[in-house]
């Protein structure tokens, strides 16, 4: 046997004789068995496979609606409502899907922002995040073309309102936007090729995704210490610990999206998208699905077309260019005493422009959005990196280990004689 | 250790966590279950497709010896206004040596009238024999081009690969001129 010592040694003689020649088996066992992973995470760590889950769920009852959707402008409206009355279950698999987006993205931002106060950008996880803000970005697009599909009102005026973004770039932006058409208004060619690449986004996000994990296992998690394991006292296999707590919280989210689906499905909604898109009327007010009230606050804070456009597509480069910005050591905001307080500034601020994002730009709006907008790009860039400098870390724990058996010893404990890395400062 | 914390009533060393186990699977295998065939039966036919399956007609153009086609649920359905000659071609077939043993009878409500789904029962293409140009077979009903089953004035499978006759849909009389099918 070639086999080497790593490999699992399996009872079944079939798999044994597959995983000779193919071994996906041993790398399963490798990834999703005895995977080596922190034994510190808490809950916030559930939110990788919550999203993880919420991809699948979308794509399975994506690819049913697209058997009973039609994606033609006159026929588009009608189809949706005969998915609703007519096809079995139809209600059902439209108000998982919809609803579906919603719970995408709440349970994105949590792992986000999870993320940012844990520092699980620092190196040696730079391109981890890189790819987790490219799947953010491919959501977004994924999530704006398929509320464009029911061709509701709002389908078609969100559409006509994204699209016109492109007509802010200089001297080219009107060619791209009727490029972006097919045509000289949002109309049946946009609908089509909205339907088609909606289609197709999902499938690129698995692909990205994949490589999410691939640079995930790299280096495993992070965690709530934010210092490496440094060996197996500080680790337990993925299976059956993280398995079973990554079930139960699917359990306790599943809860939360059934009561969404069941009682509430069109909370998350605009009732005039249930009016059919017309060209002609525009609804009193427009407003984009909630997880991008933040960046439309953001572009409507700013008084100039281009500006706007740039400081809007710009909130979403700062959060890729985070682990360039902040260069302090520490990667827990558990040990890092001043930036704490500005990270949930940060989630404060991603909220109040979220409220101002979904009100109409006018009295205090208007200023609390600009001051928000402010404060979100002083964030990135002054207070992550001036912070590295000024702030004072805590002394950090020796080791998972240490910390998880010895909870009181934590912090007072640790010798400072000994120059810890991140007493530089 | 478990098995110490099992009280006496656990049987064939089945303690407190088998059960857990058990219950969890349980209750998750019914969920999925239930989330499953959601996703299935979607592709079951919908209301809307239900609601097209009864057709009604006026028989009252068709001539004797004149046969139509009428669309039922996606098909053609064969409504023969037969002639007297037809009836006791039918009717005087020995039974016995048919295929599919039916007597005309059975398959009729209206001895002049015979109605039957126009779908071979080999491999399903439509038979030829409703125009008068057609061929007929040599049992003077239908005659399937894709692959030679003959059908009498009956509809019933004579010659060729059909296993069955030609189905009898569920139809009423709702008056002299007057039917509904489904």
């Amino acid at each position: 046997m070639t086999a080497s010592a790593t490999r699992p040694g399996f009872k079944n003689p079939i798999v044994r004789w597959i995983d000779h020649r193919l071994p996906v088996f041993s790398y399963m066992d490798h990834e999703l068995n005895e995977y080596p992973t922190p034994k510190n995470l808490n809950y916030m760590w559930n939110f990788g496979s919550l999203a993880g889950f919420m991809l699948v769920a979308m794509i399975t009852t994506g690819i049913i609606l697209a058997m009973h959707y039609t994606p033609d402008a006159t026929l588009a409206f009608n189809s949706v409502e005969h998915i609703m009355r007519d096809v079995n279950y139809g209600w059902l698999l439209r108000y998982i899907h919809m609803n579906g987006a919603s719970m995408f993205f709440i349970v994105v931002y949590i792992h986000i922002f999870r993320g940012l106060y844990y520092g699980s950008y620092k190196a040696p996880r730079e391109l981890l995040w890189l790819l987790g803000v490219l799947i953010y970005v491919l959501m977004m697009a994924t999530a704006f073309m398929g509320y464009v599909l029911p061709w509701g009102q709002m389908s078609f005026w969100g559409a006509t309102v994204i699209t016109n973004l492109f007509s802010a770039i200089p001297v080219v932006g009107e060619s791209v936007v009727t490029w972006l058409w097919g045509g000289f208004a949002v109309d049946n060619p946009t609908l089509n090729r909205f339907f088609s690449l909606h289609y197709l986004l999902p499938f690129i996000i698995v692909g990205v995704v994949i490589l999410h994990i691939i640079a995930l296992h790299r280096f495993g998690s992070n965690n709530p210490l934010g210092i490496d394991m440094k060996g197996k006292q500080d680790s337990i296999p993925f299976h059956p610990y993280y398995t079973v707590k990554d079930s139960f919280g699917l359990g306790v989210f599943l809860i939360f999206y059934a009561c969404i689906v069941f009682f509430w499905p069109n909370l998350f909604g605009e009732p005039d998208n249930y009016i059919p898109a017309n060209p002609l009327a525009t609804p009193a007010e427009i407003v984009p699905e909630w997880y991008f009230l933040p960046f439309y606050a953001i572009l409507r804070s700013i008084p100039n077309k281009l500006a706007g456009v740039i400081a809007m597509f710009g909130a979403i480069v700062l959060l890729a260019l985070v682990p360039w910005l902040d260069r302090s050591p520490v990667k827990s905001a558990r040990f890092r005493p001043v930036y704490r307080y500005f990270f949930w500034l940060l989630l404060g601020d991603c909220f109040l422009l979220g409220f101002c994002g979904a009100h109409p730009p006018e009295g205090w709006y208007v200023l609390a959005s600009r001051l928000g907008a402010l404060y979100y790009y002083l964030h990135f860039l002054v207070i992550f990196p001036l912070l590295a400098l000024f702030e004072r870390p805590l002394p950090l724990p020796r080791s998972i280990s240490e910390s998880v058996l010895k909870p009181g010893a934590m912090s007072g404990a640790v010798a400072p004689a000994r120059a810890l890395p991140m007493e530089k400062a | 250790m478990a098995d110490s914390v099992a009280p006496r009533g656990s049987h064939e060393g089945g303690t407190r966590r088998d059960f857990l186990y058990l219950a969890t699977g349980g209750v998750a295998a019914f969920g999925v279950a239930s989330l499953v065939w959601p996703l299935i039966d979607q592709m079951n036919p919908s209301a809307d497709v239900l609601a097209l399956s009864s057709t009604e007609m006026d028989i009252s153009k068709v001539e004797v010896g004149q046969r139509i086609k009428v669309m039922w649920r996606g098909h053609p359905v064969f409504v023969a206004h037969r002639t007297p000659e037809e009836i006791k071609e039918a009717e005087d077939v020995n039974v016995a040596d048919l295929r599919d043993p039916q007597t005309d009878a059975q398959r009729v409500q209206k001895t002049e009238w015979l109605i039957v789904v126009g779908v071979c029962t080999h491999l399903g293409c439509i038979p030829l024999g409703t125009a008068p140009t057609d061929p007929r077979g040599e049992f003077g009903g239908w005659f399937c081009p894709c692959h030679g089953s003959q059908y009498d004035t009956s509809g019933r499978i004579r010659l060729g690969p059909a296993p069955l006759n030609l189905a009898v849909p569920p139809y009423k009389f709702l008056a002299a001129t007057s039917v509904r099918i489904g």
